[in-house]
């Protein structure tokens, strides 16, 4: 038990899982961009950007994460040079946001769709009968209804967002999973609880989120 | 919701305008397409040496079939023996003895919030320090271990919720007819239940075909794993990357297409029995995150 406890005076445990939020909190920003996006091309009512939509869901939806993110590092920077940031460290942190937010996009993508799916046909009548086009719509009376529907779904998406930034070990940035290892490399004897210690950060991660959207999904259901 | 309700059947001046959004947009689009390609070609990215591995033979023979064989290995084993967990724990979770199902929802809880990474680094170390597996099995089974804890807890929830979705008529029946509580379980709502979930088990199938591609990180070289292999002797990282991920996106899609068809045959034969009160995707099985 001393060893232990000292093992963890040693490394930095809550600052890799600090790396950990804050993957999470950046992919989550930008792939609620890009899948809102990505949810209107879907129900536009023009054809190229519907396929659009579709060929995106469709691709990213079916590759591994770990296949985007070996390509974020391997051929995005080691072979076309793409740098985000002139800083090392930074450059590598921005690449796995990157990979994470180009592969949730398609789930949130389609987490914003079975949202649009809960709002009732009445709703679009009488957005276009007080003479709305498609995108004031969309803008005003569809998609504000359909978030608030998309709530629960949304957050399924973020807890398999926060659990996959440990993918990002593989584009070699210092978070949670990395650090398991090195610790346990370190002090093979104590590999049970330490295996232990870090599920449970993450468990501490996740089941919050999960409370947390699962009251936001009943508070924001829109009564009908 | 169809999409098609969001705007009115259009008129001749609104075709008008969607036609030209079309344009525009296919325009978009393949600016967007060129600007890739050109960047790629610029940098020497469509030299045919780069590209020519893929079309030689040796190239399938000894990296991209041995190493697609290993991922279905993988994902078969670890499908099989998820299944095998889901039912037991599934089962644990429905049982009348609070006690068991107290643990299998703790069990089943924990693994669905771990990682599967995590669990995979873990088992590597901990196999390869102080157990009977031969050292050149050890990250297989870490791979297939860590797969089924974590697909073999969702799919122990897909069976839980499989039971509550069918009447409760079908267990007062069983109980009716002289069946213990257990028996009425095993023997009339979990089948049911089963042909119900299938859909949503193809959509699970597909998570553990990607996550298997985690397996390259503790040195089970798998179609990732050959590929990069592959890369490192030909210097063409990025076109075997998008080959490999050609490979896995064709595999998912026959698998979510199967789950489709499946979902739809069995909608209109036994969507009558199932109570689905939330908003069904009208293509079918919502697909599961990760």
């Amino acid at each position: 038990m001393e060893g232990f406890l000292e093992l963890f005076g040693e490394y930095d445990v809550v600052g890799a899982f600090w790396v950990n939020i804050q993957l999470t909190f950046w992919a989550a920003l930008w792939s609620l961009v890009l899948g809102t996006i990505l949810a209107v091309m879907r129900i536009s009512p023009i054809a190229s950007l519907r396929w659009f939509g579709t060929a995106y869901v469709n691709i990213f939806r079916n590759t591994p994460l770990t296949i985007i993110m070996v390509f974020g590092t391997l051929a995005l920077w080691s072979q076309l040079q793409v740098n985000l940031s002139g800083d090392f460290q930074l450059n590598f942190f921005r690449l796995a946001v990157l990979s994470l937010s180009v592969y949730h996009a398609a789930f949130v993508c389609e987490a914003i769709r079975s949202g649009v799916n809960t709002v009732p046909l009445g709703q679009a009548e009488a957005a276009r009968s007080i003479g709305l086009s498609f995108l004031p719509a969309a803008w005003l009376i569809i998609l504000p209804q359909a978030f608030r529907g998309a709530v629960a779904p949304l957050g399924n998406v973020l807890i398999a967002l926060a659990k996959n930034t440990t993918v990002a070990a593989v584009a070699s940035v210092a978070e949670a999973s990395g650090l398991m290892k090195t610790m346990i490399e370190f002090r093979p004897d104590l590999m049970t609880q330490i295996f232990l210690t870090f599920a449970l950060g993450f468990v501490l991660i996740v089941i919050p989120i999960g409370l947390l959207t699962t009251w936001a999904s009943k508070k924001l259901a829109v009564a009908r | 919701m169809s999409q098609s309700v969001l705007f009115d059947a259009p008129g001749p001046r609104a075709r008008r305008r969607i036609m030209v959004g079309n344009i525009l947009g296919t325009l978009f689009i393949l600016a967007l397409l060129a600007l890739v390609v050109y960047g790629l070609a610029e940098k020497g990215q469509f030299d045919a040496a780069k590209w020519n591995p893929f079309i030689e033979g040796r190239t399938w023979e000894y990296f991209m079939l041995p190493g697609l064989l290993e991922t279905l290995k993988a994902a078969g084993v670890a499908i099989v023996t998820s299944i095998v967990f889901g039912l037991v724990f599934g089962l644990g979770r429905l049982s009348s003895v609070k006690a068991i199902s107290w643990v299998a929802g703790l069990v089943v809880e924990f693994f669905r919030a771990v990682p599967v990474l995590l669990m995979m680094i873990f088992f590597y170390q901990f196999l390869s320090k102080s157990t009977p597996v031969p050292s050149s099995d050890v990250p297989f089974v870490a791979v297939v271990l860590a797969l089924t804890l974590y697909n073999g807890s969702v799919i122990a929830e897909l069976v839980r919720s499989g039971v509550f979705g069918l009447p409760k008529g079908q267990r007062e029946a069983g109980l009716a007819i002289g069946l213990t509580r257990s028996q009425s379980l095993r023997i009339v709502e979990v089948p049911q239940a089963l042909v119900a979930m299938l859909p949503a088990l193809l959509s699970q199938f597909v998570v553990i075909l990607k996550d298997s591609a985690l397996g390259t990180f503790i040195g089970y070289t798998e179609l990732l794993g050959y590929a990069r292999r592959l890369a490192s002797g030909e210097g063409n990282i990025l076109p075997a990357l998008l080959v490999t991920a050609a490979i896995f996106i064709i595999l998912n899609m026959i698998l979510t297409f199967a789950a489709q068809r499946l979902s739809r045959l069995l909608g209109a034969r036994a969507g009558a029995l199932l109570k689905t009160d939330e908003a069904v995707d009208p293509e079918g099985v919502p697909a599961p995150v990760r």
